[in-house]
């Protein structure tokens, strides 16, 4: 009995492990090309860059294709349909805010991360970065308390009121703020249709299905079929801030387990990430 | 006792150049950065007296007297006198004597702004010159480029537009007569001049003009003979500015379009572009926002580029600068107005009951284009703290240049369920709030004399009756006519007033509004749902915040924001049967 408990927990460890190392590999990724960006590059070019880099170290299927957004699209400003997601030919300027956002597969294991910055000094960026730590505590300790998903949506949501704040990842599909992740079967086909791998599409989907029948969903959106208590799992929580055409999110793996003790039930993957170093770096 | 500093007791040289002696008057310490100042037509330096003292606090101000003006001397004969290129030895002869080793910057109003023009395009003043701000007085050449521009490709709009400037321009027609204008203004016209000017361009009086002015006008009337036609038939093809340019353009102006400066940029380099809602004297009618402006852009000439956040909204030139107090800024349309006037490099003064929103607004408002802003939490239902705000305000910031009274709670309910608490509440915020702020910032104001603008938040339930609001929208209602009876008082003064009607709008009015009649559990489920109602409507408070910039930019009396709002005042005008069978109905809570 205790063999099997503590080999389920080595197993689960090196599965987190895997979760871990995929997760540094994209911030490592989003760093690298963020140092590499410059004026006048596109969306496009950025992209390209981001894809390119991990190609090279074995990324070979993706969640989704990675994305980049500058200026006034890292608020989504105007979008009305998702094909607007995808990087145009926008080329950046001095001053302008970027996002690149990735969710590359490697060894099986799915991350997927958004980083932010903006090309020399964007005060106004640097304060929506500085406001999303509470944002990080508060989603964390409200799954720690096992509230209705729907719930911790709708106290973000007023949380980036009170700051001032307009919620963007509202315009994300199904206006999620997290989705789960999981282990993908790695195939040497991997396709893509509309930029989202189609395997990691294929596990989301029997997520749904499963979710239909019990009662939960693998989306974590403002909707009703979010009405549930945190499911155990991998989950990409990226809460998206906007002002005034600027906008700003960070994502990152958070660890539900079905854990009774709070500290275990939830955690986040990782906390040596770009963003929560800054954190730690102005206090 | 200090004496005070006006132009009597201003240092006076003489400086003798090209057969003339022109007066110079110096005010100011002479280490500071030099500003020199030069007059129009009908004027003498006198035109500054509002102007020079309050620059002189941080400069070396300089007036001269323009040959054949004030106390300088006129050349003989006049006709051939008054060239640009005399005019200019004229300012290199003054530049020259105050200010020997360093540049000066020059501040031209009118035929002054005319020959700086001519001064900061022309080769021979080039390193002499820092900055030149510009009002109500286009170069010659530039206009001679405007003009042939127009006649080589007539457009449509492009006629009207010439045909517009050649209506505004009749004086300078009359004025190429041979006697008659010298006879006029030494006779009735200069007579009545300053009467003329006081009811038509709204000046006070207060020594000015001075007694000089039918010499000046007679005198003067050679600045148009000598110059307007050679240049505007034959413009210089090189008038390119050598020096960063403020051009400050009053949009009542009777004499010139605002069109002129269309393709400015073509000709300055470095061009900032101001606006004011006056008529042609600025120099003594909005004394305070041009010594603001010059102080600005001299300093920022000086000390190479200005640092930090730099406006960017649509209205920066209406808006830079000014003072907006907003209250009721710590959410909704208020908060999303003070950024909106922030972005338009305003100052902000962001008045809220919740002291934590107040001071995020102004925090969020410096990091977005505001070169200052403060939080002041006040209750506006309050008297006695909105009476401690406006001293406050007067001593420490200024004379607000744009109110907004937006505060306002929402109160929902049956008549005989609406308490006299109820009724007293709503009315205190939403009315009394809104008399507080026009009566105490108003009067400041109209005290100063400058101009200004006041917005009032009505509603479109101002107009349209609800059997669901009877309170809110009474209070509304008053707001309206409350707006357009002040706007017609204050009308003379320059003061505008706008009443703005939103309807239904994504704020947290929905989730902070009291629903009379019913119990806390009950209250709650239709606060809820009636946020979720507005959330699905989605009207953002941007567009509110847009729709009130644009409304004090256009002096716009009544407002009404979103369709809705749109269409039940279109229907409150033509179709009020319709309207009340609309107010009968149940709202879906």
């Amino acid at each position: 009995m205790t063999t099997a408990v503590a080999g389920e927990l080595r197993a689960k460890s090196a599965e987190l492990q895997g979760f871990k190392k995929v997760q540094q590999l994209a911030y490592e990724c989003a760093e690298a090309v963020a140092a590499r960006l410059e004026p006048g590059i596109t969306e496009r070019e950025a992209a390209r860059m981001q894809r390119e880099w991990l190609r090279e170290r074995g990324v070979r299927d993706w969640f989704h294709l990675p994305f980049a957004w500058f200026g006034d699209r890292t608020a989504f400003v105007n979008f009305r349909i998702p094909l607007q997601f995808f990087p145009t030919n926008r080329r950046l300027e001095p001053g302008m805010p970027f996002i690149l956002d990735m969710a590359p597969v490697y060894d099986g294991y799915t991350a997927d991360i958004g980083y932010s910055g903006s090309l020399g000094i964007n005060p106004v960026q640097d304060k929506l970065m500085a406001d999303l730590e509470a944002h990080r505590e508060l989603i964390l300790r409200e799954v720690r308390e096992r509230r209705p998903l729907r719930e911790i949506y709708e106290d973000v949501d007023r949380l980036m009121v009170r700051q001032g704040y307009a919620n963007r990842h509202r315009a994300y599909p199904f206006g999620v703020i997290a989705h789960k992740v999981d282990r993908v079967e790695q195939r040497r086909w991997s396709p893509h249709v509309f930029g989202f791998g189609t395997q990691s599409l294929k596990g989301l989907a029997s997520d749904a299905l499963h979710g239909h029948r019990e009662g939960w969903s693998p989306l974590w959106s403002p909707y009703r079929f979010s009405d549930h208590p945190p499911q155990p799992g991998l989950w990409a929580v990226e809460p998206h801030l906007g002002f005034r055409g600027t906008g700003a999110k960070f994502e990152e793996i958070l660890v539900v387990t079905d854990s009774g003790d709070p500290v275990e039930s939830a955690f986040w993957l990782d906390d040596d990430l770009p963003h929560v170093r800054r954190w730690a770096e102005e206090k | 006792m200090t004496v005070p500093v006006t132009l009597e007791n201003a240092r006076e040289r003489r400086v003798r150049t090209g057969g003339v002696e022109l007066c110079v008057a110096e005010l100011g310490e002479v280490g500071q950065p030099t500003v020199i100042l030069v007059h129009g037509y009908p004027d003498s330096k006198e035109v500054w007296s509002e102007v020079a003292p309050r620059l002189a606090e941080r400069f070396h101000v300089v007036l001269y007297d323009v040959r054949g003006h004030g106390r300088s001397t006129a050349p003989k004969p006049l006709r051939g006198g008054f060239t640009l290129e005399k005019l200019t030895d004229d300012f290199l002869a003054v530049a020259d004597a105050v200010s020997p080793d360093r540049p000066v910057h020059l501040v031209g109003h009118d035929w002054g702004s005319v020959q700086s023009w001519e001064f900061a395009t022309v080769r021979r003043t080039e390193g002499r010159i820092a900055s030149f701000t510009s009002m109500s007085g286009p170069s010659l050449d530039h206009f001679g480029h405007w003009i042939s521009n127009r006649l080589k490709r007539p457009t449509p709009r492009r006629i009207g537009q010439l045909l517009g400037q050649g209506v505004k321009s009749w004086y300078v027609y009359a004025l190429h007569t041979p006697v008659l204008p010298e006879l006029a203004w030494r006779g009735p016209l200069g007579k009545s001049w300053p009467r003329i000017l006081e009811r038509v361009e709204k000046i006070p009086g207060a020594g000015y003009p001075t007694s000089s002015l039918p010499t000046d006008a007679a005198h003067g009337a050679w600045l148009y003979r000598d110059n307007v036609r050679a240049r505007l038939r034959r413009p210089r093809t090189d008038a390119y500015a050598h020096t960063p340019v403020q051009l400050i353009t009053p949009l009542g102006d009777a004499f010139l379009s605002e069109r002129l400066y269309d393709e400015l940029e073509l000709w300055v380099p470095q061009l900032t572009r101001r606006t004011l809602a006056a008529k042609h004297w600025i120099p003594r009618s909005r004394p305070d926002q041009l010594v603001a402006w010059i102080t600005e852009f001299v300093t920022s000439v000086e000390g190479g580029r200005p640092d930090g956040v730099t406006a960017t909204g649509k209205y920066a030139d209406r808006f830079g600068g000014q003072l907006v107090l907003v209250t009721g800024a710590g959410s909704g349309i208020g908060r999303a107005t003070a950024y909106a006037f922030a972005e338009a490099g305003a100052r902000v003064v962001a008045v809220d009951r919740d002291a934590e929103a107040a001071s995020r607004t102004a925090e969020m408002s410096r990091l977005i284009g505001a070169p200052a802003a403060w939080a002041e939490p006040v209750d506006v239902s309050d008297e006695q703290a909105m009476e401690k705000l406006a001293e406050k305000v007067a001593t420490e910031y200024g004379v607000v240049d744009v109110l907004v009274n937006n505060a306002g709670i929402g109160l929902s309910g049956s008549f005989f369920d609406t308490t006299p608490e109820d009724w007293k509440k709503v009315l205190d915020v939403n009315l009394w709030g809104v008399i507080h702020g026009c009566r105490l910032f108003g009067k400041q104001m109209a005290e100063r004399g400058q101009g200004g603008h006041i917005v009032n938040t009505a509603s479109a339930a101002a107009y349209q009756p609800s059997k669901a609001l009877p309170a809110y929208s009474t209070s509304k209602a008053a707001v309206l006519m409350l707006s357009e009876c002040l706007r017609a008082e204050l009308a003379g003064q320059g003061i505008g007033v706008t009443a703005i009607c939103p309807g239904f709008v994504n704020t947290n009015i929905t989730s902070t509004a009291h629903f009379a009649g019913v119990d806390a559990e009950e209250e709650k489920r239709r606060q809820k749902k009636s946020a979720r109602l507005y959330g699905l409507r989605n009207y953002p408070p941007e567009k509110v915040a847009d729709a009130i910039l644009r409304a004090v930019v256009r002096g716009e009396a009544v407002v009404p924001v979103t369709p809705e709002a749109r269409g039940a005042y279109l229907m409150s005008r033509f179709t009020p049967r319709a309207l009340r069978r609309i107010a009968r109905l149940e709202p879906p809570l």
